[in-house]
């Protein structure tokens, strides 16, 4: 199975950074791979199960389709959800340019 | 009467009786903190203030003879990980150091509706991730029983607090032990509900389909008054069970002759340190002489367990951790510095000719994430995204969270069958009594190994709890773990308190120096 009995590569981790939005310096990226390489080794062991004809179980309660009432009720005003944003001018998020570059 | 060594259900009738006034009771327990957490450090903040204005509310009430609810007056701590309204929520990360939530999470105001006084919010390892509370920006808690050692985790800070007598009930959040782990290193009672039995709504996500919020305190009905008041449906979270919430108090004293107890032997084997294997099976002789029968049961694919449950984990982390931008809330790195270095970095490239580098090069608001996340979050935080990430990525997710998620079916099977034949499954908690500081903190495997024991009831949504059934030689608190089938906890609760009728373990509390 792909993905199983490969330790990851410094690039790989590299890539994964890029992915998961993170900056790594590069004493991080080596110590990264080192140690999400024994942690991959490790949880490859479910290889060896057979897991073919299994339903996946992604939630233990199982609900389908829950439902709401379609209400309308108050929800938070935008000025409570402005309230913890680094930089915002009453309005919106500001955010750097991300285009005109 | 030594206020601070009574049960919740003790101040409850003590309050009632107007014997003690909710301000005086909440002074009490606030002078503790300040004598004590100082060296335990199981608060990440006190909010004094707000607990003496809610203290004196609850007074006013009662003289007036108004109604107050279940909990009126009983100091109450809160893991960091709920949100209170215009409260701090830092989940133990720099990333939320000065979060404040625009709204009290469904648990904190079933609290407030209660009437419980809320103390504080208690540290944690950072968004739970650890099994320590190690990993919290705010520094480690200590383990009142051993200083040198961990409280546990990641609810370290609430099973510190009941342990040190800072609060007699404490809220915590259990996703993979994360409540009965530090309940059993601190010597309290801890209980993981059925996935859904509590709400979610307002609890800081780590892993959506395994967190549960939970109770500890020092006895099976406090825990049981507690959860009373915190479970229950609630319309803001879907996953919340729509079923009636017992009266888990009323049924503490049905007798438990009858009650079919499995053990798991391969839980005996190697790497369960003897004193822990002892006391476990000295526990499970009590219930035999309280008319329990003993059958071996087998869970062929827990060896899996830890395994399963870090992929899942840490791929549900991965994504629910995306929201942390530096745009919405919490921490955003400095702008100016940000693009004074990317208008750097693309000078060198051009200078060196390398086109292809300067083409690839973040653009702002990617570096403006990358630079604010790799700021925010601590090195565990930033494993777990990482592996998530990596088991999700293009080509990985069928070997890597598709494979776990079917191993996870397998596990929960396996618990169906052996709930065929028991009522109950017990064993222990954990591998080992309270390990040192610091002694695992460059390893994380070994970390993770640790959680054998509890991460099969998050990915089977089964209750489980955690009771003190023990000390070490040298004085450490020991455990013993009680399983059930969905919806049980009311047979968990009856179990525990039974035992607590036998033993005093309960009643043990560390000689904790105080600082005054």
């Amino acid at each position: 199975m792909k993905g199983c009995q490969v330790s990851l590569s410094l690039a790989d981790v590299k890539k994964v950074a890029m992915l998961a939005r993170l900056q790594l310096s590069d004493t991080e990226l080596e110590r990264m791979t080192h140690q999400l390489g024994q942690i991959v080794d490790y949880v490859n062991q479910l290889a060896e199960l057979d897991t073919e004809s299994v339903t996946p179980l992604s939630h233990a309660g199982e609900l389908v389709n829950v439902f709401a009432e379609d209400k309308p009720r108050p929800g938070l005003s935008r000025a409570e959800v402005l309230s913890g944003a680094p930089k915002q001018d009453d309005e919106c998020y500001r955010v750097p340019a991300v285009l005109g570059e | 009467m030594n206020l601070l060594a009574a049960s919740a259900t003790d101040l409850v009738r003590l309050l009632e009786s107007g014997d003690v006034s909710s301000v005086d009771l909440t002074r009490v327990f606030l002078e503790r903190i300040k004598s004590c957490d100082t060296a335990v450090h199981a608060f990440a903040s006190v909010t004094q203030e707000a607990a003496l204005a809610q203290a004196r509310e609850l007074d006013e009430l009662r003289a007036g003879g108004k109604p107050v609810g279940k909990l009126a007056g009983v100091p109450v701590a809160v893991k960091d990980v709920l949100c209170t309204k215009g409260q701090l929520t830092t989940c133990g990360s720099r990333m939320l150091a000065s979060y404040a939530p625009p709204y009290d999470a469904t648990v904190i105001t079933r609290l407030r509706a209660a009437g419980a006084v809320l103390l504080g919010k208690t540290n944690m390892d950072e968004f739970a991730m650890g099994s320590s509370t190690e990993t919290s920006f705010h520094g480690p808690t200590e383990n009142p029983w051993d200083r040198q050692r961990t409280p546990g985790g990641s609810s370290g800070g609430a099973a510190a607090a009941v342990a040190a007598s800072m609060a007699s009930l404490s809220v915590g959040s259990d996703t993979g032990g994360s409540i009965r782990q530090p309940a059993a290193f601190c010597g309290v009672v801890g209980l993981k509900p059925t996935y859904g039995r509590v709400s979610r709504y307002g609890l800081v996500a780590f892993a959506s389909s395994l967190d549960q919020v939970g109770p500890l305190a020092s006895t099976a009905e406090d825990v049981a008054l507690l959860l009373e008041v915190i479970a229950g449906h609630d319309e803001r979270d879907s996953t919340s069970a729509d079923l009636p919430v017992p009266s888990y108090g009323e049924l503490l004293s049905e007798p438990l002759q009858g009650l079919r107890i499995g053990i798991v032997e391969s839980h005996f084997a190697e790497g369960l340190d003897g004193e822990i294997e002892e006391s476990v099976r000295r526990a499970v002789a009590i219930y035999e002489q309280l008319g329990a029968t003993v059958h071996p049961v087998e869970l062929p694919h827990s060896r899996y367990a830890i395994a399963t449950y870090y992929i899942i984990a840490s791929c549900e982390a991965s994504g629910n951790l995306a929201r942390y931008d530096g745009a919405h809330y919490g921490h955003r790195t400095d702008e100016g510095r940000m693009l004074e270095e990317l208008a750097e970095e693309r000078r060198l490239l051009v200078e060196s000719g390398d086109a292809d580098g300067a083409e690839q090069l973040d653009g702002p608001l990617v570096r403006m994430y990358r630079r604010t996340r790799a700021e925010g979050f601590g090195d565990e935080v930033k494993r777990r995204i990482m592996l998530g990430t990596y088991a999700l990525s293009a080509g990985y997710y069928d070997a890597y969270y598709l494979k776990a998620l079917k191993v996870r079916r397998r596990i929960r099977d396996d618990f169906d069958a052996a709930f065929q034949q028991v009522d109950v499954i017990a064993g222990p908690v954990t591998p080992t009594p309270a390990f040192p500081l610091g002694e695992r903190t460059d390893d994380p495997l070994s970390m993770y190994l640790g959680d054998l024991y509890t991460v099969s009831a998050n990915l089977a949504g089964i209750p489980a709890l955690s009771l003190p059934c023990g000390l070490t030689a040298s004085g450490l608190p020991i455990a013993l773990q009680l399983q059930a089938p969905p919806f049980e906890e009311a047979r968990l609760l009856r179990a525990a308190h039974q035992f607590q009728g036998e033993t005093d373990w309960h009643t043990r509390r560390p000689s904790l120096v105080e600082e005054s």
